[in-house]
């Protein structure tokens, strides 16, 4: 009915556009609708429509004539969209032009409407199905309606993204809902066994974890190793000694890795190791020796400052004015105790430490003999001795060895001689002659090294009253003694009682050695006469030289005039001769026993004596001119610095 | 042994001496002639005066070694003269 109203309210108020064209249609339309209402209601109301059919104007109308009420208008029904544009034009970048495009869409959309109806065939329809259908199977009575909710409820959850879906869903639940409904009335289908479908919106996080073993804390301690807190400095000679260290160490390893066939030695490591012991066991004080021999000889080099001072530097100006006599400078004095009322014998320096010399005490009294000393000075020390040996018999002689300064050789009073060794603690001389050994019957006068012999044995030559030069040598640790030569007073053989041919032996005094020619020595004798003999032969003298009048107390070669030798007597004179000459070069008369003689090392013509009045005397000697200068004396430092054996025999007790 | 202490008595009696004194390597006095406190502080400055006097001399020159050491005051001189284990002291008026 509506649509009638609608129809002829279109009819009247539609203007000319269209208005009339549309008329018969629409009325067309609208009669047959009429045609069947009022067909139902009133069969008689063909009549009554055209009465009803009375023009109604509304006041606004247009009023056309007839003319124009008879106009036809024609209108086209076209598919074409009104609305849509019917020039679009489009810029083409290939032309570079706008150009209008031919075809424009036609298409209008009057109404959409999204809907959730899915083919029943496709494939998102069939799962539904499925799922609805074995929702139902599972759950036909109560519980099973509830689950299939739930399911479904599930379902409408899970599904978030299609709305399609969710409609579907619904519709398809409804449709489940109804198949439920049935189906829960019936029996309970057997049970088919549910598959679970696996979709990407129905799953379920599943995780598992391995069992956590408890954790328990166990802790031990070990003992802390011990810390030693240790700081050294690492210093050049800390380096140095550690090597050295090594090195010994290395050199015992290789000594103790040779074979041990040398008994001799083990006995003496035995010896040695007794006597370190012992030493060991005394008080510490012994350590300090050797610092303590240093301190002394710095205590007295402060004590004796200025006699230092003199040694090194004295010079007298007064000299100068002086003609034939000159200063001498007493500087130390040397004494020990135990060699009071002993006299000076024998004095040596030794010849490798200018500080170091030997003196040797005995007694040249033939009633009063006692034991002799044999003390070793050194001028660094002066307070005291450095080495002093005691013997039983009063020492006459002594000589220090040129290549071994450790080695003294000493005659006694008694006929002995000895051989003393520095190195060895001992008091004791380290080899010594005896009755046995070929010991001489009166006092050894002199000792004089020799150098080696040819198998290396250190031997020296003795002189004695008993008139045997006697050459000592050391071999295998024993004194070996040869007679070198005898002395025998020319011309004085005696008859002796049963025919035997006595024959007299001069007494040696003294005697020296050429330096140059080895075999070549002189030897002085009591009787004033000098020999000059030779190693080789042992029974005859190559010379004689009638030289004094009392005992020859000493003779000496000079140093470098090879022939020139000198000679002191008992009976005043100083004489020097040439070897050459029998009769002497230069007589000097000292006016007093003249003790002892000797060269100055360093000139060829100066020479010092000793009287027996405890004068000192220094001559010097001219040699070719007439005069001759005695006693000019010199300054001390000649005396003092001399290394040679200069022997100065005095009847004093103290030593200057 | 006797020799050493004789060696020492010598020393005391020498002229000008004032004391005497044994010290260990640790600077611990041994023997001495002073009093305690004095013979102390003596050994301590000196100990280690000595040791720094040889460690100079070593480091130069590893091959050398200390023999003496003087100290010349205006008063006295302090002479030490130093051992493998010992130091001997000695203070002694030079000049009376």
């Amino acid at each position: 009915m509506p649509a009638k109203a609608g129809d002829r309210q279109r009819q009247n108020q539609n203007g000319p556009p269209g208005g009339r064209a549309a008329q018969p249609r629409l009325y067309g339309a609208s009669t047959k609708k009429r045609d069947e209402d009022t067909s139902t209601e009133v069969g008689e109301g063909v009549d009554e429509w055209p009465s009803s059919k009375t023009v109604v104007k509304p006041p606004d109308q247009l009023d056309l004539t007839e003319a124009e009420l008879k106009e036809e208008f024609t209108r086209v029904l076209t598919a074409n969209n009104p609305h849509a544009p019917q020039n679009i034009v489009r810029y083409s970048f290939k032309e570079r032009a706008y150009k209008p495009i031919s075809y424009v869409d036609q298409i209008a959309i009057h109404f959409s409407l999204n809907g959730n109806m899915i083919l029943r065939d496709s494939d998102e329809g069939r799962r539904q199905s499925l799922r609805l259908s074995n929702a139902s199977e599972k759950a036909p009575s109560e519980t099973s309606a509830v689950v299939s909710e739930e399911a479904e409820i599930k379902d409408e959850k899970s599904t978030e993204d299609v709305q399609a879906a969710e409609e579907e869903e619904a519709e398809g639940t409804e449709t489940a809902e109804a198949a439920e409904a049935a189906e829960a009335e019936e029996p309970p289908p057997p049970k088919v066994k549910e598959k679970k479908l696996p979709n990407q919106f129905n799953f379920i996080e599943r995780s598992s974890r391995t069992l956590d073993n408890p954790l328990r804390e166990r802790a031990s301690q070990s003992e802390p190793t011990p810390c030693k807190n240790f700081s050294a400095n690492a210093n050049q000679w800390e380096i140095y000694d550690a090597y050295m260290k090594e090195l010994q160490k290395m050199e015992k390893s290789k000594e103790k890795e040779k074979p041990k066939a040398q008994i001799g030695k083990k006995v003496e490591k035995k010896r040695g190791r007794k006597l370190i012991s012992l030493e060991s066991q005394g008080d510490d004080i012994t350590k300090i020796s050797n610092a303590a021999k240093i301190m002394e000889r710095m205590v007295n080099q402060n004590i004796f400052d200025d006699i230092a001072q003199d040694f090194k530097y004295f010079e007298d100006a007064s000299d100068e004015y002086r003609d034939q006599k000159g200063t001498l400078l007493p500087l130390w004095k040397f004494q020990y105790d135990k060699t009071k009322r002993l006299a000076v014998t024998a004095i040596s320096w030794n010849p490798k430490y200018k500080d170091l010399f030997a003196v040797g005490y005995g007694s040249y009294d033939f009633m009063k003999q006692s034991q002799g000393m044999l003390v070793l000075y050194t001028m660094k020390n002066p307070s005291f001795p450095e080495y002093v040996f005691s013997s039983e018999s009063g020492i006459m002689c002594l000589d220090i060895h040129n290549d071994h300064p450790h080695l003294m050789a000493v005659g006694f009073y008694d006929g002995n001689v000895a051989i003393y060794n520095l190195k060895k603690a001992a008091s004791q001389p380290s080899y010594k002659s005896s009755a046995k050994s070929g010991k001489h019957t009166d006092p050894v006068w002199q000792v004089k090294w020799q150098k080696d012999d040819m198998d290396n044995n250190l031997n020296f030559f003795s002189v004695s009253s008993d008139g045997r030069i006697v050459s000592w040598t050391l071999v295998k640790n024993e004194l070996v003694h040869t007679d070198v030569i005898k002395l025998s007073a020319e011309g004085t053989t005696m008859q002796g009682p049963e025919g035997l041919q006595l024959q007299t032996v001069g007494c040696g005094t003294s005697f020296d050695f050429h330096k140059k020619i080895d075999y070549l020595f002189l030897v002085g004798t009591e009787e004033g006469k000098i020999y000059k003999c030779s190693k080789c032969y042992s029974s005859q003298f190559l010379d004689v030289f009638e030289a004094h009048h009392m005992a020859v107390d000493s003779v000496s070669w000079n140093p470098y005039h090879l022939k020139i030798f000198i000679s002191c007597s008992s009976d005043w004179t100083v004489k020097i001769w040439d070897h050459t000459i029998k009769t002497p070069m230069f007589i000097y008369d000292l006016n007093a026993a003249v003790g002892d003689v000797a060269w100055s090392p360093y000139s060829s013509t100066v020479f010092a004596a000793v009287t027996t009045d405890g004068k000192e005397k220094k001559g010097q000697e001219v040699k070719k001119g007439p005069e001759v200068e005695i006693a000019k004396l010199d300054k001390l430092l000649i005396l003092v610095r001399e290394p040679d054996g200069r022997a100065q025999g005095q009847e004093d007790k103290a030593l200057l | 042994m006797a020799e050493t202490e004789e060696t020492l008595k010598r020393i005391q009696a020498h002229k000008g001496v004032v004391a005497t004194m044994v010290v260990n390597a640790e600077g611990i006095p041994i023997r001495t002639t002073l009093d305690n406190s004095t013979t102390v502080h003596y050994a301590g400055l000196l100990h280690q005066l000595t040791m720094k006097a040889r460690s100079t001399v070593r480091d130069i020159d590893p091959q050398n070694d200390l023999t003496f050491l003087r100290i010349r005051s205006k008063k006295h001189e302090i002479m030490v003269a130093p051992d493998k284990e010992y130091l001997l002291i000695v203070i002694q008026n030079p000049s009376e």
